[in-house]
């Protein structure tokens, strides 16, 4: 038999309603497994307050609190808050955001939240557009990506917003980021954020089949190569400043590999191609230097 | 114990006697000061609560109806623009059915820039699902809180305790300190039977669709119909424990009176004097003052407009396109009154501009001059 440092317990139950391939739901049961029943959760609007299940269903076996669009970390502080002064200390207190949630609308609640350092998890399940509206563009949604509101005659010309330089900035215990391909390195990232005191931030690249244009099966093939790519690099932040590779890629894998498994990046020309690996390449400079400058 | 306390710290102390255990506020002119002094009780330990230096007052109250699930009482307070920014989230409080008690400071929209009285901030959330009460003085301020929080708590739907600016806010005035021992009598613990709890594990505020929505706003409806009987009832509990007795409603020479002044908050303590002076003059005049405006005392106003022979009713407010907020539901609640008085409607002291004894005097000589009124709103004290 083989060993893994995954718990055995399934906390999030069967018939929640993701979408075949959902990157969300297998992140949910991962980060449930890591962190245990005694977590509550806040959700604001995102896939995740339709995934649970309608009234009076909830499929993830923990106490949940639907909120308000921009309040997932001010929920989060109040639940905190709560809980603290009637003595129950122990319990996880997490706020679970899309990317709409936490980039755009929600920054605002979890920068106050970060800056106080409320003891709170927020973790961002970043499907890089507003996914459970139709597919929106969010400032998460990467350079030249379609969407419905960024149409192949003119796709996405900014780069994605870089959260987790925000965060670090606002030196927090603890950061990272982690993929659905990587279960051992989720599972023990969630474990570890558990045990610090303070605002702890996971942020997690979550693929969607509908908004990407990509195969269900192929999810767990597109969160691995998002980080051999080197477009989506494993880290830990230590109080914003220790910065800490833990997967390592030696060989990085071309981004066409990624790309081209992914309908929303149809259009792109090879130059597009080349100027999107010259942006990673040129983000993974930036980050071997802040990895040496801790 | 008497005090001298300005109004803002009379919902200071009013919160800490009611033992709440979470705050969250943002600052605001001029509601600043029942934060502050907030802070340095709660810094000095006098009360055991978290207090939750918030970024915004729409946090303010998320962070308070968080708190409320885990079956914690919570507070805060706002003005004006802050109350604005939080209506969502005021519709989700109540929507929770979260008993949070909140104290606004009736300040005047902007913009132009403004800080001084009036009651379109409150008043733009009448549909908003909570409590609202007018207070008219500091001993009714502090007295109300602690009221609130008994009343949301058996209900399941917040309160906002108002007060104007600055006439209260900042004005200083004796008020009568209860007891903390007695205090903790009248009002026990918050033990909600639905929270968030990891022992028990729920989910709130699932999508619900059409087949059940409109039955939780039934639900709601009637928690505000049994509220009406909860206001007075609380409010003869807290008479016969404080000394000070409280309605939905208050009436000041009503009883044998055939002009009626109906207002709200401090105009109407105000009108006491311009009362009292007419009543010299042999006019048969008294007051009604409308405290607890949601739920709005239908019963009450009917049974006490009825019997007079004309009515007026103050408003320091405006509904843009229409008339004085209250007017529209006295006169609403009147409608299928079969004897109902003409019942005249002035628009006063919007900005904070004063409503002294002596206009007031006034407006009640004008419409005792009309049988009828010629329109729903007699602006008075406006320069144009």
């Amino acid at each position: 038999m083989i060993r893994t440092t995954i718990p055995q317990e399934e906390v999030l139950q069967s018939g929640h309603l993701a979408c075949p391939g959902c990157g969300a739901s297998i992140a949910m049961r991962y980060a449930l497994k890591a962190l245990g029943r005694n977590t509550s959760l806040d959700i604001p609007a995102c896939c995740w307050s339709v995934i649970d299940g309608p009234f009076p269903h909830s499929a993830v076996g923990v106490p949940l609190y639907h909120t308000a669009f921009e309040t997932a970390a001010s929920v989060a502080s109040g639940v905190r808050a709560g809980y603290d002064i009637l003595g129950k200390k122990d319990v996880n207190v997490v706020a679970w955001a899309g990317d709409g949630g936490t980039y755009d609308i929600g920054i605002q609640a979890l920068s106050g939240a970060a800056e106080r350092n409320d003891d709170i998890l927020y973790v961002c399940y970043d499907n890089e557009a507003y996914m459970n509206t139709g597919i929106q563009r969010s400032s998460a949604t990467p350079w030249g990506a379609w969407t419905t509101t960024t149409p192949v005659k003119h796709p996405k010309d900014r780069p994605k917003k870089d959260l987790v330089a925000i965060f670090a900035a606002h030196r927090i215990p603890y950061i990272a980021t982690v993929t659905v391909a990587y279960p051992e390195d989720f599972v023990k990232k969630f474990q570890k954020a558990k045990d610090i005191k303070g605002t702890k931030f996971i942020l997690i690249l979550s693929p969607c089949p509908p908004g990407w244009k990509t195969r269900p099966e192929d999810t767990i093939k597109l969160s691995r190569l998002a980080v051999q790519t080197r477009i989506f690099p494993l880290l830990e932040i230590e109080k914003g400043i220790d910065w800490k590779l833990t997967m390592k890629v030696k060989k990085p894998v071309p981004v066409i590999e990624y790309l081209k498994l992914q309908g929303r990046f149809r259009h792109l020309t090879e130059e597009d191609v080349k100027y999107v690996q010259k942006s990673v390449d040129w983000e993974w400079e930036l980050l071997m230097k802040k990895i040496e400058n801790k | 114990m008497r005090q001298v306390l300005m109004g803002n710290h009379a919902v200071s102390w009013g919160a800490t006697l009611s033992r709440v255990q979470v705050i969250a506020a943002y600052p605001i002119t001029p509601q600043t000061q029942v934060v502050e002094l907030l802070s340095e009780i709660c810094a000095e330990k006098k009360l055991d609560a978290k207090f939750i230096k918030v970024e915004s007052e729409h946090s303010a109250m998320a962070a308070c109806i968080g708190a409320s699930m885990t079956g914690a009482r919570a507070f805060t307070a706002t003005s004006a623009q802050g109350l604005a920014l939080m209506h969502e989230m005021l519709h989700w409080a109540s929507g929770a059915r979260t008993p949070v008690v909140m104290a606004n400071i009736n300040r005047a929209m902007t913009p132009p820039w403004t800080i001084w009285t009036d009651q379109n901030d409150s008043l733009s959330e009448r549909d908003t699902g909570w409590m609202q009460v007018y207070c008219q003085n500091n001993q009714e301020v502090l007295d109300s809180v602690i009221q609130a929080y008994k009343v949301s708590e058996r209900i399941l739907l917040p309160t906002m305790v108002i007060l104007d600016a600055f006439v209260l806010s900042h004005t200083m005035e004796v008020v009568d300190m209860p007891e903390q021992e007695m205090v903790d009598t009248y009002l026990p613990p918050f033990k909600p039977e639905y929270k968030l709890d990891p022992e028990d594990p729920h989910a709130f505020g699932g999508l619900t669709g059409p087949d059940g929505y409109f039955e939780l706003r039934y639900i709601m409806q009637d928690a505000m119909e049994q509220a009406k009987s909860e206001w007075e009832k609380t409010g003869k509990e807290f008479g016969e424990m404080f000394g000070r007795e409280y309605g939905l409603v208050e009436t000041y020479k009503a009883d044998d009176a055939d002009f009626l002044i109906i207002s709200s908050a401090t105009i109407a303590s105000t009108a006491r004097v311009a009362v009292d002076r007419l009543r010299e003059r042999g006019m048969k005049i008294g007051i009604l003052r409308i405290r607890v405006f949601r739920p709005f005392p239908v019963e009450r106003v009917r049974e006490i407009v009825s019997s007079v022979k004309k009515a007026m009713v103050i408003d320091r407010n405006i509904s843009f396109g229409a008339s004085g907020i209250f007017y529209q539901e006295v006169k609403a609640a009147m409608y299928n009154v079969s004897n109902r008085p003409p019942i005249f409607g002035i628009v006063t002291g919007l900005g904070g501009r004063d409503v002294g004894v002596r206009d007031i005097i006034q407006m009640v000589e004008d419409v005792d001059k009309m049988d009828s009124p010629r329109s729903d709103i007699i602006f008075k004290g406006v320069r144009i």
